[in-house]
């Protein structure tokens, strides 16, 4: 829905504005300090809505981007059932950018300019995408270790301060906590298959462990996490801006290690080997350590510089290009249909 | 919120029927040109889990919305007329003061 | 047909049952994998959403009837075995769901050719002597049903909607029509089956599909094709050339791994 956010509940007189917006950011903080939900067409501070647009629209491309590496086995699936698991699960990616994209929306932002940014590049993905799923157990993996991640990360996002994004999130939770058992399943299958699909099973964990563990969590915000002063100095002042504002509820340090504590007890029943030799139960702490993730190395490797993610938006770029002629069509069409019972009144759009 | 431009994809308000005895309910929105798409895309979106029983779509901007600039006008007349609400009354269940 | 049948075939109605429900399972899967082509690539992220959508069903439509084809054969062959064990030229699905369709108006104007044919078979099939088929059919009707409505919308909307749409569709339905007569082939096989009340007649279902896509065609304010020539042998696993990479892409994976579990 695309609801005219209300930039201005009030219209004040320019002497009054500074007061004005004093208080219009009083009561926004009162709202959040109860742990009330923010509505489409409540007061809010920019920075709050761009912090959201921004989110929200990376959100939406990590799932748009995210079928891609998944899709290309669609026409490959080794067996039926597993052809018609991986189409749900593909589907249920579009369904969740569709959501997000949706609340979004209510944002004053329009889904063609979010995709357009996508396209040129100036909103970013999660660039765990930017690996290349180079055999079928990549599918089980990205499923297991990549939707694993982001089920902890988006965990917390149901009771994010924005309504419209709490609600995406909900549906997404849902159905997304389901992915991760489907792609346990598919590697289990594997692990007890041949010793080949169970190399195959091995290969892909090795690939996918630290993609997931770095880079679906964001960089180290506490330099507890082994983030060197500056990186995680910053990384803390995003966070801390996000969670007083009740959009973020976790540190990304905090989240990596749930993840971390998930994925051991489940890599060991199926008999894979995570790829990290730090990895080891830590009796005091109650937690598994691991070994400190290299971020100057993953910078280095997942810039816009692969070959992998020159692909992934070229792939998005060329379906938006292509498809181009038909949502003209369907533009054209209706506006003849349109034009052929009412013409349009302007009201309000509701939020 | 201006109307977009003429056949381009607007925004539709989608409401279900989850199953009998509940009313629709909103469960989101869809983007689409024309409301046959609209339609299908809220069943393709909406219903890829459950049975539903009926899909309604209703273009978002012919929903007509009180103002948030209006909302004390609006909305703030119910809270201080405690005769509206249950409690302000007897139980049933109590007698009365001279039934002794 | 050419295939190798492994264990005792079954002679009579039920091995030629078999064959048909073979037929109808390969179309399926062969138009699923075509529709699987498509997403990402879709023109907007609903149509991949829709597409994925139909092609899930397709594919459940294929899983049913190929493990019944294993099932009446008396091969016991699973919908695996048929799907990423046979040879292009034991596949006998028809040329229409093969042939490579262009762009998103081939899509649209192979999905009006099928889905018309699919909803009423199914409808007929329902009706079937076999208890099995004919509870199969009544499921998938509903489901083809509503794969007949996105493309009979999408038909009129690319007809009436812009030059070029208008221009692209005519192309498909150029392209695509030449192959649909042979959904409606009545060969020996077909001929047995319907005499024993197994199968439908698929020359009045070739009348009132005629009809339906005519009328669709006309609200989408787009030619009939009248094609001048017929392409057939699907149904004998001659197939077109473009079929073999098709099945090669199919079952790459499945024939990577010999003695494999999925």
């Amino acid at each position: 829905m695309t609801g005219s956010p209300a930039r201005a509940a009030a219209s004040p007189g320019a002497g009054e504005e500074a007061a004005s917006q004093a208080r219009l950011t009083a009561e926004f903080e009162a709202l959040l300090a109860e742990g009330e939900t923010v509505e489409p067409r409540d007061w809010m501070p920019d920075g709050y809505r761009r912090m959201l647009i921004r989110q929200i629209a990376q959100h939406a491309h990590s799932e748009i981007i995210g079928m891609q590496p998944e899709g290309a086995w669609l026409t490959r699936a080794p067996s039926l059932h597993r052809k018609s698991v991986l189409l749900a699960k593909v589907q249920d990616e579009a369904g969740h950018g569709l959501y997000l994209y949706s609340a979004a929306e209510t944002l004053g932002v329009d889904r063609a300019e979010l995709l357009a940014a996508l396209h040129r590049g100036q909103q970013r993905y999660a660039a765990t995408f930017n690996h290349p799923a180079l055999t079928w157990a990549d599918t089980g993996a990205v499923a297991w270790l990549t939707d694993g991640a982001a089920v902890i990360n988006q965990a917390p996002l149901c009771h994010t301060s924005y309504g419209p994004y709490a609600r995406a999130m909900r549906r997404v939770c849902q159905e997304e906590a389901f992915h991760v058992r489907q792609g346990y399943d598919l590697m289990k299958a594997l692990c007890e298959g041949t010793p080949a699909q169970k190399a195959m099973a091995q290969d892909a964990v090795d690939r996918w462990w630290l993609p997931a563990v770095a880079l679906m969590f964001g960089p180290p915000d506490t330099e507890a996490a082994g983030g060197d002063a500056k990186t995680a100095a910053l990384g803390a002042a995003v966070s801390r801006r996000a969670i007083a504002w009740g959009i973020k509820r976790h540190t990304n340090d905090e989240l990596r290690q749930r993840f971390v504590d998930h994925c051991v007890p489940q890599a060991e029943r199926l008999g894979l080997t995570l790829p990290d030799p730090g990895i080891r139960w830590n009796e005091e702490r109650g937690h598994y350590d691991f070994g400190p993730v290299d971020w100057e190395l993953y910078r280095g490797a997942l810039g816009d510089d692969t070959h992998t993610a020159r692909q992934r938006l070229a792939h998005r770029v060329a379906a938006h290009e292509d498809g181009a002629w038909v949502r003209e069509a369907a533009a054209a069409y209706a506006a003849r249909q349109s034009g052929a019972d009412t013409a349009g009144t302007s009201t309000e759009a509701v939020a | 919120m201006s109307r977009p431009a003429e056949g381009a994809p607007a925004s539709w308000e989608v409401f279900l029927r989850p199953r009998r005895g509940l009313s629709h309910q909103h469960v989101g929105s869809v983007r689409a040109s024309d409301p046959d798409m609209a339609l299908s895309h809220a069943r393709d979106l909406y219903t890829r889990r459950g049975e539903p029983l009926s899909l309604w779509v209703v273009r978002s901007d012919t929903v007509y919305a009180a103002s948030p600039g209006e909302r004390d006008p609006f909305f703030s007349n119910a809270p201080h007329k405690p005769y509206r609400y249950p409690e302000e009354f007897v139980p049933l269940s109590e007698g009365g003061e001279g039934d002794d | 047909m050419t295939e190798t049948v492994t264990g005792p075939a079954r002679q009579g109605t039920d091995a030629a049952l078999a064959r048909y429900a073979v037929r109808l399972g390969d179309d399926a899967l062969v138009l699923a994998q075509q529709l699987c082509g498509w997403i990402t690539r879709a023109p907007t992220i609903e149509e991949d959403l829709a597409l994925s959508n139909i092609a899930l069903d397709l594919v459940g439509h294929a899983r049913t009837l190929l493990a019944l084809g294993g099932r009446l054969d008396g091969t016991g062959r699973t919908e695996d075995d048929f799907a990423f064990l046979r040879t292009e030229r034991e596949f006998t699905n028809a040329l229409l769901v093969e042939i490579p369709d262009g762009d998103f108006a081939g899509t649209v104007a192979r999905q009006l050719a099928y889905t018309h044919h699919a909803v009423l078979l199914y409808e007929a099939l329902a009706a079937s002597t076999d208890p099995e088929l004919a509870a199969f059919a009544v499921r998938a009707a509903k489901e083809v049903a509503y794969h007949r409505r996105h493309a009979d919308d999408w038909v009129v909307r690319l007809g009436l909607g812009t030059a070029e749409s208008a221009r692209r569709m005519r192309a498909g339905l150029e392209r695509v029509w030449p192959c649909t007569a042979e959904l409606f082939e009545e060969d020996a096989l077909v001929r047995g089956l319907t005499a024993a009340g197994a199968v439908p007649a698929p020359g009045p279902l070739r009348e009132r599909w005629h009809e339906e896509v005519a009328a669709v065609l006309k609200r989408a304010g787009l030619p009939l094709p009248a094609p001048k020539w017929h392409a057939t042998g699907g149904r004998d696993g001659l197939h077109t050339e473009a079929f073999g990479p098709l099945v090669a892409e199919l079952q790459s994976v499945h024939r990577q791994f010999p003695g494999g579990t999925w």
